[in-house]
């Protein structure tokens, strides 16, 4: 990648106090509890394109994109916007100039518009809180632009949420998101809430409107085929950590990582080939209490004694990142 | 004889403002040991399809005509009690989150030993030997520990697990299944649509698999069903109509699934939204949407009619013989 990467993070790392109350903790003489979300999270995104990462429930996947809209503090490591780091403990001043750049959509369009305000409000909150607007004329025009952009129509302004169907309101966040122009678009599971036609409408109107405004999207997915639909790079996390990253062709046609092997293979297959599967053992362990070594041992099928006691690093192969001392070894091939 | 059969079923929601006819004159059958797929998007009408066949419609709404057999006996206009007992010993019932179907107060064997006393003749300590077996089947490790666990202390997965012994434990005729892996994760998700499918071969067990995810229509099916606003669209055998879909809603739908390996074209998209209840429009419902209405779409509804081997679907264009 020749051009510098829009986004960045390096080392990125959260963790969440879990511990019981002091004085329980005093009497009981229990230590503190902590819960790792995200630990050592490398990746950059190149402008304009489209970087996924995917995974299941408690990977920290959301923890990294709310992190990235300065939604919550890293812990550990740092982001960096268009080359220059975001100091999160600059003020809301400061950062205003970089936080009206950066959106985020969220997964349920029920919850993230507020009922008692108008779609033309609520669209043009982004307008007011960073004051993009001179006037009422020009917030006006503003918004209809923005509900056209995003297959509304500007009457739809003087309408409440409720007014809506899940896809419409989808479709309000989008047009809040963009309001700001921003670069940058956070999206948390967009479509998981949507039924596949309306899920359909989304994603088409997200790859156009990255072609249209070049766009570049984190996409925090647990659905691969949206995935491999959208993204041009992926990130497949596992209990916190990126367990291998790499182009979106390479991922998919060449998976490394046996939980990336262990994803792909539980994808329903519309091709009815029937094929019995491996049934694959296990659940996610807890987070709080993360398996030593490779956090992913006590479910590969090619863990060794190594695997149980020290941690992979990611290492380069091919086109790809991964972290897995048995494709390091060759005991898997890569 | 089939093992189910479902004949102009509607279901209805009485208001203020008149009855809201939320499924609409659908019949299907099922034979023993089949999975029947039952799809479509939020609305559809499917949840209350398999609600009305276990009898626990939620009042308002209610069966408002058609009628639905079991084995040759008509089920839909029976006395509550005698539904109740019918349910649990001859349908089982699996529903998409765990916690709703389990007691929380009590620990998985109890309730398991109730449910297995309460329909088979068998005394305590057999009871517990058959929950003990069931829990194992169900693929739940150590169960002669875990049969004294409560359901918080399983994961989701398992509590789901637990959810399918419960609805096999009266070793059942059918089972209906409303989304059961919708709340679970990938990984977890695909163990169950296998266990669900393992469990109904060996037991010959009838299957109404509710869901609005075509990918486990795909994997788990026999036949599958399209729902469109409360109306059967399509009907038949998994393979012809995932391959060949004859309704251009189903086209519309398989051609809406994003696909790893189709990358970066555009997805099909059928415009707007399926109608409201309340504003479920003449003729076929979906002809505001479909690329290929025409006149007659618009005033007549069309009804099922034979496409091809135990294939049909509801479509004035297929009926004239037009389109693929």
């Amino acid at each position: 990648m020749s051009a510098p990467p829009l986004v960045a993070v390096e080392g990125l790392a959260r963790r969440f106090d879990v511990s019981r109350p002091w004085l329980a903790r005093l009497l009981t003489r229990e230590p503190r509890r902590w819960l790792q979300a995200v630990a050592g999270v490398d990746f950059a995104i190149p402008r304009g394109t489209t970087m996924a990462l995917v995974g299941e429930s408690g990977c920290g996947k959301s923890t990294v994109a709310r992190m990235l809209v300065g939604l919550l503090q890293p812990s550990a490591g740092r982001i960096l916007f268009d080359g220059s780091p975001l100091d999160p403990r600059a003020g809301r001043k400061a950062l205003a100039p970089v936080r009206r750049r950066m959106q985020m959509i969220f997964q349920d369009p029920y919850a993230s518009l507020d009922p008692r305000w108008r779609v033309a409000d609520i669209v043009a909150e982004p307008l007011d809180a960073f004051g993009l607007v001179a006037s009422r004329a020009e917030r006006r025009e503003r918004v209809a632009e923005l509900l056209r952009a995003v297959g509304l129509s500007p009457a739809d302004g003087s309408k409440y949420p409720h007014e809506f169907s899940g896809g419409q309101r989808q479709r309000i966040s989008i047009a809040r998101a963009l309001a700001s122009r921003p670069d940058f678009l956070v999206c948390d599971e967009p479509t998981s809430a949507l039924d596949v036609s309306v899920q359909a409408q989304i994603l088409n109107l997200m790859k156009d409107l990255q072609e249209r405004l070049g766009l570049t999207y984190l996409l925090i997915s647990h659905n691969l085929a949206v995935v491999s639909l959208m993204a041009d790079r992926v990130g497949v996390m596992y209990l916190g950590r990126i367990v291998e990253l790499a182009p979106a062709e390479e991922l998919f046609t060449r998976p490394r990582h046996p939980y990336t092997r262990l994803l792909l293979d539980t994808v329903p297959d519309l091709e009815l080939r029937r094929r019995e599967r491996v049934p694959v053992a296990g659940e996610v362990p807890s987070p709080i209490d993360p398996p030593a070594g490779c956090a992913f041992h006590p479910r590969c099928p090619w863990a060794n004694g190594r695997c149980r006691a020290e941690r992979p690093e990611p290492l380069p192969v091919g086109a790809a990142r991964v972290a897995c001392h048995a494709v390091e070894e060759g005991r898997l091939l890569a | 004889m089939p093992l189910l059969e479902v004949e102009d079923l509607v279901v209805e929601f009485p208001t203020r403002r008149g009855r809201l006819v939320a499924v609409d004159r659908v019949s299907f059958t099922i034979e023993a040991g089949q999975v029947l797929g039952m799809v479509g998007e939020s609305g559809a009408g499917k949840s209350l399809t398999g609600m009305a066949i276990i009898g626990l419609l939620e009042p308002p709404g209610r069966i408002a005509g058609g009628s639905i057999r079991l084995e040759g006996r008509r089920i839909d206009d029976l006395p509550p009690e005698a539904m109740r007992r019918i349910r649990g010993r001859k349908i089982g019932a699996i529903f998409q989150d765990p916690l709703t179907s389990l007691n929380p107060l009590l620990t998985i064997g109890r309730q398991l030993e109730e449910t297995i006393r309460t329909h088979l003749d068998l005394d305590a300590g057999a009871a517990r030997v058959r929950a003990i077996g069931l829990l194992r089947e169900v693929g739940i490790p150590a169960p002669e520990r875990r049969i004294d666990a409560f359901p918080h202390e399983l994961s989701g997965g398992m509590r789901q697990r637990v959810v399918i012994a419960l609805a096999l434990a009266a070793e059942p005729a059918l089972v209906v299944a409303d989304e059961p892996t919708t709340a679970l994760d990938v990984s977890i998700q695909a163990q169950i649509v296998q266990l669900l499918k393992r469990l109904c071969r060996e037991h010959g067990t009838a299957v109404l698999l509710v869901t609005h995810d075509m990918g486990v229509i795909a994997e788990t099916a026999d036949r599958v069903a399209v729902l469109y606003a409360g109306r059967l669209v399509e009907l038949g055998p998994v393979e012809a109509v995932i391959r060949r879909p004859r309704h251009p809603y189903t086209q519309g739908l398989m051609g809406a699934i994003p696909r790893i390996g189709a990358r970066k074209g555009r997805l099909v998209q059928i415009e707007g939204s399926m109608p409201r209840l309340d504003a479920i429009p003449p003729g076929c419902a979906f002809h505001p949407r479909c690329p290929h209405a025409f006149a007659r779409c618009r005033t007549e509804r069309p009804e099922l009619v034979t496409t091809g081997p135990a294939h049909r679907a509801a479509c004035w264009r297929v009926e004239a013989g037009e389109g693929s």
